[in-house]
């Protein structure tokens, strides 16, 4: 199944999305990789607010290129999201509904996208200049001394992600390669 | 005697860098054509269809192919009959400079592993050197994303392993990496040799185009048996499931102690990046 999501998203929006649907968001997309979450994490412990509005929103693991004069950005692809596995669980709890890069994710992360009814979508890793396609604006939010990873707000129009962990359980890393090799099997029996 | 100034090689590190970044070499893009119209699982059809037009985007816009536009590995073949005018490795370090900036790559690297602060310019360059007869010289800049990079491994394994406990290394290898490496994939295997030098094999295997098989029959079958153990996995490419896991591998060898068998497995992507000039 397609779906195609506007930021902010409801759990109602996301509920019936499963492993291995696509998706094709629109709307505001915040970036942030291991040091931009690191920072948010201290926020939080001082009992300071985030540099955004968590509820709803969408997080993209990414460190784009730096954009050429007259372009809104450079390359974009995701970078691998298993180092954001420390701090995940505590964003999506704070209603950060949908995460996108690609890779593997702990056990933490898959129960707090169960408890939180969110979503974990994959973008198409080291495809960096196709997914930049879907990038119409670019702003700086903060911690520019971080460079590729400080915080931007990205506006996206129809940006193609694919369901990997839905808030059923389900895991595409685990059932997409399963269905392939039963699919072989199958195909294999028949010939004998 | 030849010579070569510093500023000849400045500027042509720098063009590799931006040459290497937007366009994939031949021979990685001929396998990526191959996975595509081999794949017999349609999902993992339309995502290698997908991967082929970020490929062609790039090259169209002289955009980067990827955002990790790498630690800048710059592999040098010296002829010792050249003359070098001017500071050798500071002049590779300046072409990445320049090449980073004038391309609009992204500057990757951090000047200490622990205290992570980012040196703003993608330097200092990992710059191999070997001295060969003649009188030219030969640049390959390969930049090295580390999505893939992290997921590479080096076991020390016994004698007694054999053949049959490195297939397994290189096999278990992959399946840790699963989706993270973006495949399809690439390998570079080392077998032999000490510590550091396996790896430095491995990372060296990367350099040898896809579609040239392994000098010696004994190793190109080898290559072929993992090659075909790896494609049934089913990870697929991106992770999603389906036959083209791995676009690639290339095996290099070196002797080594009685009581040793080194084995290391540098991961690679499908965007595989190298290119090469010679001065």
């Amino acid at each position: 199944m397609q779906y195609r999501l506007t930021t902010p998203v409801t759990r109602e929006d996301l509920a019936p999305l499963r492993a291995g649907d696509t998706v094709l968001l629109s709307g505001t997309v915040y970036t942030a990789r291991d040091a931009a979450h690191k920072r948010m994490m201290e926020l939080l412990d001082r009992g300071e607010r985030l540099p955004f509005p968590a509820e709803g929103s969408a997080l993209y693991y990414v460190g784009p290129t730096p954009e050429r004069p007259g372009e809104i950005i450079g390359a974009a692809g995701p970078t691998t999201s298993g180092r954001m596995d420390a701090y995940s669980p505590r964003l999506l709890d704070l209603g950060q509904a949908i995460m996108i890069g690609k890779g593997v994710r702990n056990d933490a992360v898959k129960e707090a996208v169960v408890r939180n009814g969110a979503v974990y979508l994959a973008a198409l890793g080291g495809a960096g200049a196709l997914m930049a396609a879907s990038v119409k604006g670019l702003e700086m939010v903060c911690w520019e001394d971080l460079g590729c990873e400080a915080v931007r707000r990205l506006e996206v129009v129809d940006m193609p992600l694919t369901v990997i962990l839905d808030p059923q359980g389900g895991d595409l890393y685990q059932s997409g390669p399963a269905a392939y090799l039963a699919d072989l099997e199958r195909k294999q029996k028949s010939c004998l | 005697m030849r010579t070569v100034s510093a500023a000849e090689i400045t500027a042509a590190v720098a063009r590799l860098c931006i040459r290497a970044n937007t366009c994939l070499p031949e021979d990685v893009d001929r396998a990526l054509e191959r996975a595509y119209f081999t794949e017999p699982w349609p999902l993992a059809q339309g995502t290698l269809d997908l991967l082929r037009q970020n490929r062609d985007r790039a090259r169209a816009c002289s955009l980067p192919i990827c955002q990790d536009t790498g630690m800048a590995c710059v592999f040098v073949e010296l002829g010792q009959e050249l003359h070098i005018e001017g500071n050798f490795e500071q002049a590779v370090h300046q072409g990445v400079r320049q090449g980073y900036g004038e391309g609009f790559l992204r500057k990757s690297m951090v000047a200490d592993p622990l205290r992570r602060v980012n040196t703003e310019d993608n330097t200092p360059a990992s710059i191999t050197v070997r001295i060969v007869p003649g009188d030219q010289c030969a640049i390959t800049v390969v930049p090295k994303g580390f999505g893939s990079e992290n997921m590479s491994r080096l076991g020390m394994l016994k004698p007694a392993d054999g053949v049959e406990g490195v297939k397994k290394f290189v096999i278990e290898t992959v399946r840790l990496a699963g989706p993270n490496p973006c495949p399809p994939i690439v390998l570079g295997i080392g077998i032999g040799g000490c510590f550091d030098k396996v790896a430095a094999l491995a990372k060296h295997a990367l350099l040898r185009p896809l579609d040239q098989p392994n000098p010696d029959p004994f190793y190109q079958v080898l290559e072929d048996e993992l090659l075909e153990e790896i494609n049934a996995l089913g990870i697929g490419p991106q992770g999603f499931g389906g036959r083209a896991t791995c676009l690639g591998l290339a095996i290099e060898t070196a002797p080594t102690h009685v009581a040793g068998l080194p084995v290391a497995v540098n991961v690679s992507c499908h965007v595989t990046r190298r290119a090469t000039v010679v001065l």
